[in-house]
């Protein structure tokens, strides 16, 4: 096979995790209005200043416009026409524990390869699950409680743990942040909350799956989670979605605080159907996530592979307030067909001394559109502060495109600010080389691929690391110029 | 984009009457379109991605007055040679953006090749010229590019014939000299390089300490097969005034390019090149250095359009700010599809000088074909402290070693102009601005 049509067929691979399963849901009518936001906080029984910050949150979106100065194309989305809350019909209350969850949905969740009961004996890592847009199942939540850490669904930290919530909740993305993010303020539905107490290193992985099952439906989830002074957390986040021709929205908010000398690690795998090879259907994978270094000396890390979604629109950001504070950015995205991903990290230095390093490798295949997108700011106040951003980008065929628009703006003269990028394509020497030693061409464009994304890759936890791999591989097959 | 509402605007709006009444036939059509544009979409704001960084406020409060042609009574041609330098070619002066015969100095140049004044050749080649004119305004509208196409009158032609070597520089020095009142003037050039013809071209801004005035220069540059122009411009515009201009060059097949920009002077300045490889194998190279200081504030966006295959682009640009100033680099590279074996780089370093001095930087690309080779780097930095304690206990005072550390920063990009009575001229202005580090002849 000729390297042209070795890398066609790598990149023409399905998408698999397309299916459907049948499980009854509870949903509220389509559209947008006070009474609908009104309609979830009370089917989620939530106290009035909640749905006092909802309302808020929705007036306020009224008066916003749709963002327009992304690099990425798409038709209007009628925000009228999205079913605002979905939920698996519970055949009980609600789950107390793994066995009287829906079995249709462990099933589910057995093909997607995260067996909750499976996860719970083998791995040790603690998963909480949400379809569409409700938590179906949280798992070793005992073990978590033993050592003091929160883990469980937003909805539930509402009602036990009000008092955490309301003190966090908004406090690095406010509801008036942007479009997306106050769009979510006021109608998210679930989402997961986790709070690390002081001194407390978390005894395993947390972990998040998100699957949206309904049709027309939008997930519109909330990730909380604070870590106390010298507290560490890691935690990782997986999505995928039914294959459907219709575009559905996701517009996630994720918050992270760690205040002095706490460390937080956010790891990503995004997967969400992306849309046939002709850029029909797919999620419109709209998210904002930022993590505030409040104390002196803490430590956020994001680590994200971007396979999935039509669009891809997020800058997981963080701001460095704490004098030696750290950030980390670590990024793998792939755009192939007709999936466009603008994505990048803000890194906002105030504090002393505060470092930040910006890794991002993309690789754009078909028609595939990739963009990075970065500011790192310096305050006049961050005396001391350090950055070194990185981004290459790898094209693989004549008509995808990778654009860089990174931004540096420095206010203080003892900063050190450095960027380099480069744009590559495989280049036929490498594959010539590993023809020569009898690797097929497409494993030697799986493993050249593999090891441009190699350093962001060695940031993931060791079980998503090798998911990862197998999603490039998958998301990828057959793409040599 | 902001409104029309601010001195600036009104201030012309009252003058662009009278101007209609004496324009010059082809172009009045254009020149009514160009003004409308203004008055219709305003002033670009820091919400405009392209000009984030260009500080407009202070321009748009100053009531300008439409320059015109006059006679300076403080120029003569000695005090231009005196401020502009003598670098040994055709000298073509510019006085608010006009023609000033007395103060020029034409040689001889080769056979069918031109220098001169533009509203001359408009006089005798109208139609010809207006599309070359209107371009800019046409494929990249904004509040300024639409001014000059309304109200550009003069400023220089340059046209060398096919394979015409033209060795001398020439110069065209634009000087400004308002008298009580502040000047808007809109001087306009043109250089057309025929086929296999090589030529310098040098432009200089200056003005008198004191005047306020806003210089919203554009000048095209068309190199045409193997033509190789190299270009250099001094912005040494008196810290008073303002200084808006645009650079739009594009290159046929196999031609070269190089530009040096010099941006030392101005209260607010932004001088924006835009080069376009429209044919295989063309190169361009574009250096710049700002050196912003007091409350200066120097922006630097430039754009490469590669839309051919096989064309090289080097870009390198170095800021030193001091004082309050602010500089700014926006580097963007665009590979168009189809144009395979691209090789493009970039670099922008920048040094900050004092607590106050600020810098952003840009370096963008924008890639739609696979087989390139497209590479950019930034750094924003200080002084190494070693060298500084090096100097420092080999005896020098602080000042001293730090004057002399940023001059050696600087004088990378000054060693790469290769017009010689231009570069001494500018490592003296250069040195005299770093604290008098003495150069060695």
């Amino acid at each position: 096979m000729n390297p042209q049509s070795e890398i066609r067929d790598f990149t023409n691979r399905e998408y698999k995790y397309g299916f459907v399963t049948d499980i009854e849901t509870d949903a509220v009518p389509r559209g947008l209005s006070e009474d609908v936001i009104r309609l979830i906080s009370a089917k989620k029984n939530e106290p009035e200043w909640m749905l006092d910050w909802r309302l808020k949150a929705y007036r306020h979106w009224l008066t916003l416009e749709e963002p327009r100065w992304h690099n990425v194309h798409y038709g209007p989305i009628d925000y009228q026409d999205i079913i605002y809350y979905a939920a698996p019909k519970p055949r009980a209350a609600g789950p107390k524990s793994l066995d009287e969850v829906d079995p249709a949905m462990v099933a589910m969740f057995n093909k997607l390869g995260i067996s909750l009961a499976e996860q719970e004996r083998l791995s040790g890592i603690a998963v909480d699950a949400i379809v569409d847009s409700v938590s179906v199942g949280t798992t070793f939540k005992k073990k978590l409680a033993e050592v003091g850490v929160i883990f469980c669904s937003f909805s539930e930290a509402v009602q036990n743990h009000p008092d955490l919530v309301r003190k966090y909740l908004g406090s690095v993305v406010p509801y008036t942040d942007n479009y997306f993010a106050t769009l979510n303020s006021a109608v998210f539905t679930d989402g997961s909350f986790c709070f690390v107490p002081r001194g407390v290193r978390c005894p395993m992985e947390l972990s998040t799956y998100f699957r949206i099952n309904a049709a027309d439906t939008g997930q519109f989830e909330r990730t909380l989670i604070v870590a106390e002074d010298a507290a560490s957390v890691s935690y990782l986040e997986g999505c995928t979605a039914p294959m459907r021709d219709k575009n559905q929205l996701h517009a996630a908010v994720v918050e992270l605080v760690a205040l002095e000398g706490a460390q937080i690690k956010y790891s990503t795998v995004q997967n969400w159907y992306p849309g046939d090879k002709d850029g029909k259907g797919g999620i419109y994978n709209f998210v904002t996530k930022r993590g505030k270094c409040a104390g002196a000396n803490s430590k956020i890390s994001w680590t994200q592979v971007e396979t999935g979604s039509a669009i891809t629109w997020k800058y997981p950001s963080v701001i460095l307030q704490g004098d030696g504070s750290v950030g980390e950015f670590y990024s793998v995205a792939l755009t192939n067909n007709r999936q466009q991903a603008d994505t990048g990290t803000k890194m906002i230095h105030i504090g002393k001394n505060t470092r930040s390093t910006i890794l991002a490798k993309g690789i754009s295949a078909g028609h595939g559109q990739n963009t990075y997108r970065g500011l790192v700011k310096i305050l006049k106040s961050a005396t001391g502060a350090r950055n070194h951003t990185q981004c290459d980008s790898l094209l693989l065929g004549e008509t995808c495109g990778a654009h860089t628009f990174p931004s540096i703006e420095v206010k203080n003269p003892t900063a050190q600010v450095e960027h380099e990028a480069s744009t590559s394509k495989i280049g036929e020497d490498q594959l010539f080389y590993c023809r020569q030693r009898g690797i097929r061409e497409e494993d030697a464009v799986s493993m050249i691929v593999n090891g441009f994304c190699r350093e962001v890759f060695k940031e993931l936890p060791m079980e998503f690391a090798v998911e990862a791999q197998k999603l490039l591989g998958v998301s990828l097959e057959g793409c040599v110029g | 984009m902001s409104g029309t509402a601010n001195a600036f605007f009104e201030g012309l709006s009252r003058f662009d009457v009278k101007r209609n009444g004496h324009l010059i036939g082809g172009l009045k059509g254009l020149r009514r379109s160009a003004f409308q544009w203004v008055a219709e979409r305003g002033f670009p704001t820091a919400r405009d991605e392209a000009w984030k960084y260009t500080r407009l406020g202070p321009i748009l409060e100053v009531p300008f007055e439409l320059a015109e042609p006059t006679v300076s009574r403080r120029l003569s041609a000695g005090t231009i040679a005196e401020l502009a330098g003598d670098l040994g070619g055709a000298r073509l002066v510019m006085v608010n953006g006009y023609f000033a015969k007395e103060l020029s100095s034409l040689k001889t140049l080769p056979k069918g090749a031109q220098v001169m004044s533009l509203a001359a050749a408009l006089a005798e080649e109208e139609e010809q010229l207006a599309p070359l004119l209107s371009r800019p305004f046409r494929e990249q509208p904004h509040a300024f590019t639409a001014l000059s196409a309304a109200l550009a009158e003069d400023g220089a032609l340059v046209r060398i014939p096919a394979n015409t070597t033209i060795e001398e520089p020439i110069h065209l020095v634009f000087i400004s000299d308002t008298g009580a009142s502040p000047l808007v003037s809109h001087p306009r050039c043109l250089v057309l390089a025929g086929p296999g013809s090589r030529a310098t071209i040098v432009e200089s801004y200056l003005g008198i300490p004191g005047d306020v005035y806003l210089n919203n220069a554009v000048t095209d540059i068309v190199l045409e097969e193997g033509a190789v122009v190299e270009h250099y411009k001094l912005q040494n515009e008196t810290e008073t005034a303002f200084h808006i201009a645009l650079l739009d060059v594009r290159q046929g097949r196999g031609s070269r390019f190089s530009s040096h920009s010099l941006a030392l002077g101005a209260s607010t300045a932004r001088h924006e090149v835009r080069v376009r490889l429209e044919a295989e194998g063309a190169e361009v190279t574009l250096n710049g250095l700002y050196m912003p200081r007091g409350e200066q504030h120097l922006d630097n966006p430039t754009t490469i359009e590669h839309a051919a295959p096989h064309c090289t682009s080097r870009e390198f640009y170095k800021g030193v700010i001091d004082g309050h100033g602010r500089g700014s680099f926006d580097g963007r590279i665009i590979v168009r599809p189809g144009a395979f074996k691209t090789d493009a780089s970039q670099t922008n370093k920048n040094l900050l000088l004092s607590g106050s001095a600020q810098v952003d930087t840009r370096p963008r690309l924008e890639i739609f074909a696979d087989d390139v080779k497209c590479t950019h780097g930034a750094a924003v930095g200080q002084l190494d402290a070693e060298a500084v304690f090096y100097l420092r206990s080999r005896g020098l005072p602080h000042g001293a070693a730090r004057d002399l550390l940023s001059y050696a920063f600087v004088n990378e990009m000054l060693r790469l102009v290769r017009v010689e009575a231009l570069r001494s001229r500018v490592e003296k202005m250069v040195a005299w601005r770093l604290g008098g580090v003495e150069v060695a002849a």
